[in-house]
């Protein structure tokens, strides 16, 4: 497919406070994204999850063994979209808890080879490693293809509109060029279009039986 | 449609009174509640398998063996056989013992087990839950209708010139059914066989359920046992009733609230909407149960979970005769009003399987060994050869 089509990106964020500065976080990445894939010629749609309204399905999820209503929904976006951007206040080192239980009651095969963009929040730079060392794995254990810029945004940075301040770029730079490194990856993929048949990978009785 | 109860014999304490009964009286407790169910004339018990506490239903064809002789009508069967860790050879002796003495009054459904370390305790790796099911059931099938298996697979130990005995009742193997919640692999083997396919959806919004059933059914047209709409589906289910529905919210919350899986988790509220849980009147669980034909097509059987959570016996058998007097009639009258030309109205029974065998010259012998020695039933210049 070569014509320029729309795109959708599920944004994703477990920011617990209203108004929380890791929704706003996940706001600008999406921001910074759809810009960029609209430059690319495929206008984005943004859906974003707030894991703080699907908490406690998340944990029903997790003892049940199955996601219930909007949770569901909720999933099925995140598993469909062309591309995620997540984002995650970091708590006692990393994600919270929240976030982490929310990627757990996902399908194993559910992000594979997903386009993702990882964003965090902290209350100082001292906790910015912590994307690459806890969050980053994560989903590279899940085998997304996780873009190399993330973005890490201290309280501080919120201030810092065009300053050097840890002697690096300013946020709304690392905002914009993580931005271009996850439009660039899904405007270089196909459209995900419609859902996959759940049941289209099943191999035939003869394959099972042939003990592949 | 038959409709039945199932167990998963756990031990539980009682919420409401923290009264845990103890291994033995839960075990007896089972016996009650399946001799109940045929009194009432509940056309299923079935008895789940696990090898961990806290359940205690070790070994379902002992149990059912005991109640093929105290009950009179009611099918025997299982919630679960575990295909995967079970040797392929006992399940094919085991019950084709427990067919032959209940005269036929048995069926059993293949299922793969949900806890992790049953796999390594009995000597198997989790990870192979699926050729597992394939290749056991494959041995099954063959040591009920070929007099002397020579074989050899990938998980045990190979078979030369054995047969399984006694010999299928009449010929004619046991109806199998395969339970599988979320693999389509299970019900793509279902599917080739032939046989039924249980979803036991007792967690899991009809939603899923219907797209599993569709899938079997697709397959089993597929390979030729007719039309999609005549395979042979079982569902499971759930209620706890009372003449009035505030009745039944009110007695079964506390052991909702606390029962394993999804105690502490959702609310009554969700999870009665979610899944197939039913609390409330008996008119409330027929218009619910009444309705999943018209999600997953006529099926033929209809299971209850009845006894968990703690619930004492004298609640359970009550519930029992709550099922059998109110609920499953009318059931009975909706499901025949909605039976489709051409569909079984129930899965196959012993007679009608032996009278199809032999219309189609399917059936098997029912002794094998003649001519051989008197320990073996094979002389030993053939072993050597």
């Amino acid at each position: 497919m070569t014509a320029p089509t729309g795109r959708t990106l599920a944004v994703v964020h477990a920011g617990l406070g209203q108004p929380s500065s890791t929704r706003l976080l996940a706001d600008r990445l999406a921001e910074a994204t759809g810009r960029e894939l609209e430059g690319l010629g495929h206008p984005a749609t943004i859906e974003m999850i707030e894991l703080r309204d699907h908490a406690h399905a998340v944990v029903d999820a997790m003892l049940t063994g199955f996601p219930s209503g909007d949770l569901a929904s909720a999933i099925e976006t995140i598993t469909r979209a062309d591309g995620v951007i997540a984002v995650s206040p970091l708590f006692t080192t990393t994600y919270s808890g929240l976030f982490k239980s929310f990627v757990d009651i996902l399908d194993k095969d559910a992000l594979t080879g997903m386009p993702v963009l990882l964003g965090a929040t902290g209350g100082t730079p001292r906790h910015s490693l912590a994307l690459e060392y806890s969050m980053r794995p994560l989903f590279t254990y899940l085998r997304a293809d996780v873009v190399t810029t993330s973005v890490f945004a201290a309280t501080d940075d919120w201030a810092q509109a065009g300053g050097q301040a840890h002697g690096g770029t300013s946020l709304p730079e690392r905002i914009e060029r993580a931005g271009r490194s996850l439009a660039a990856l899904v405007a270089s993929r196909e459209e995900r279009g419609a859902p996959d048949d759940p049941f289209a990978g099943t191999p035939s009785f003869l394959d099972l039986l042939g003990g592949d | 449609m038959q409709f039945g109860i199932f167990s998963v014999s756990d031990v539980t304490p009682d919420p409401t009174t923290g009264r845990t009964p103890d291994d033995t009286e839960r075990v007896r407790a089972m016996l009650t509640i399946a001799r109940h169910a045929d009194e009432a004339g509940l056309d299923v018990f079935a008895t789940g398998e696990h090898h961990n506490p806290p359940f205690v239903a070790s070994s379902p064809t002992t149990m059912l063996g005991y109640l093929a002789g105290v009950t009179k009508d009611i099918t025997l069967s299982t919630a679960t056989t575990l295909i995967t860790t079970n040797d392929p050879v006992r399940i094919a002796e085991e019950y084709a013992m427990l067919q032959v003495i209940s005269d036929g009054r048995m069926d059993l459904m293949m299922g793969r087990g949900n806890t992790g370390p049953v796999y390594p305790w009995f000597g198997q790796d989790i990870r192979q839950g699926i050729p597992l099911a394939i290749e056991n059931y494959a041995l099954v099938r063959r040591l009920w209708t070929e007099d002397v298996v020579d074989w050899e697979g990938r998980f045990r130990t190979p078979l030369q010139g054995f047969t399984a005995t006694p010999r299928p009742l009449d010929g004619v193997p046991p109806f199998v059914w395969h339970g599988s919640i979320r693999s389509p692999e299970i019900a793509e083997q279902a599917a080739y066989y032939g046989d039924g396919f249980l979803h036991n959806n007792i967690f899991w919004p009809m939603s899923h359920t219907r797209q599993m059933v569709q899938f079997y059914r697709q397959r089993f047209e597929h390979y030729g046992h007719g039309r999609a709409d005549q395979a042979i589906v079982g569902l499971g289910g759930q209620a706890f009733v009372r003449k009035n529905s505030q009745d039944a919210w009110t007695e079964f919350r506390p052991y909702f609230d606390n029962a394993p899986v999804y105690g502490h988790g959702p609310s009554m509220e969700d999870f009665t909407r979610d899944t197939p849980l039913t609390v409330g009147s008996p008119q409330q669980v027929v218009d619910r149960y009444g309705s999943f034909i018209d999600e997953v097509g006529y099926y033929q059987r209809q299971m209850f979970l009845i006894d968990h959570a703690g619930l004492p016996l004298k609640t359970v058998l009550e519930q029992i005769d709550i099922l059998a007097s109110d609920v499953v009639p009318e059931l009975r009258r909706i499901a025949d009003a909605k039976l489709p030309a051409d569909v079984p109205a129930n899965p196959p029974t012993h007679a009608e399987r032996v009278a199809a065998a032999r219309a189609a010259g399917d059936v098997v012998a029912t002794h094998v060994g003649e001519g051989g020695d008197e320990f073996t039933g094979r002389r030993a210049e053939e072993v050597r050869s």
